[in-house]
């Protein structure tokens, strides 16, 4: 069995699925039987979730007059 | 035929302007500029807009304007960090691996009566913290850990829009993690986030 420092490495492509199958199925088999692993995974979960929670498409005004300034030269030229 | 071209001319003469799209996706694209880019956002949109609207002949369907705009956006990223990748070296994998932000963050228990103790870690952050964190971060591991995780796209498309072979986009994802992990513990003990919390 792969030991948890190599199963640790490869959590966020087992996540992502971008883990040949044979790693999978030695990672899957590591996760079987080791808790302190489980929580690794669990964890890089809720880091998945909250790097997806940060998409904003806020523009502040300021910016958002300076662009359409731009714009608006595009438009004469 | 004949009718065809006219319809055809007709549509591009009904669609809406440049400046008309582009107003309407502004703040997606300065988004996701600001994602990529930090605070070179504006500029980032600056050379998208004069992109777009020089290229806005080959843009067919007005209602792919939002895809197509964002597509420029990040092409003109791709030149930049190509530029930079030139004088940033890669981090190696043994300089970023050791660390485990799970286990650090159950090894230093600054909440030692919580229940959830990587959770309330995480619960610090408010979204303005972690553009911050994403800011420290080389913008080579910083593009791939965006487009992955925070704009969802897979990991060859990723590879398509900033024209790197898979292997490399794969192993810049892992050491970005690896970053985005020892940086946000960082940024919280360096701004006293954890303090505050104590104090909480």
């Amino acid at each position: 069995m792969i030991a948890c420092a190599d199963a640790v490495k490869q959590l966020w492509d087992y996540l992502d699925r971008t883990l040949p199958e044979i790693d999978r199925v030695r990672v899957q088999e590591h996760l079987e039987v080791c808790r302190t692993c489980c929580g690794e995974l669990e964890f890089a979960q809720e880091l998945q979730a909250f790097l997806a929670a940060q998409r904003d498409d806020e523009i502040p005004p300021d910016a958002r007059a300076r662009l359409e300034a731009l714009l608006a030269d595009l438009k004469e030229s | 035929m004949e009718a065809e071209r006219r319809a055809l001319s007709q549509d591009r003469e009904d669609r809406p302007t440049f400046q008309d799209l582009a107003r309407e996706h502004l703040p997606r694209l300065y988004g996701l500029a600001r994602r990529l880019a930090g605070d070179d956002a504006e500029d980032l949109v600056q050379e998208a807009l004069m992109r777009g609207f020089r290229a806005f002949a080959s843009l067919e369907r007005a209602e792919s304007a939002g895809a197509w705009l964002s597509a420029i956006l990040l092409n003109s990223h791709r030149d930049r960090l190509r530029k930079e990748a030139r004088s940033v070296r890669e981090i190696s994998m043994e300089e970023v691996d050791d660390f485990s932000l799970y286990r650090h963050i159950a090894e230093e228990d600054p909440y030692p009566y919580s229940d959830t103790l990587h959770a309330d870690f995480l619960g610090l952050f408010d979204a303005d913290d972690v553009h911050r964190v994403l800011d420290t971060l080389p913008p080579l591991y910083r593009a791939p850990l965006v487009l992955r995780y925070i704009e969802e796209y897979a990991t060859k498309q990723i590879a398509r829009v900033l024209d790197a072979p898979l292997g490399t986009i794969l192993a810049r994802l892992h050491r970005g993690r690896k970053l985005f992990e020892r940086a946000l513990w960082d940024y919280a003990e360096v701004t006293g986030l954890l303090e505050k919390e104590e104090v909480r």
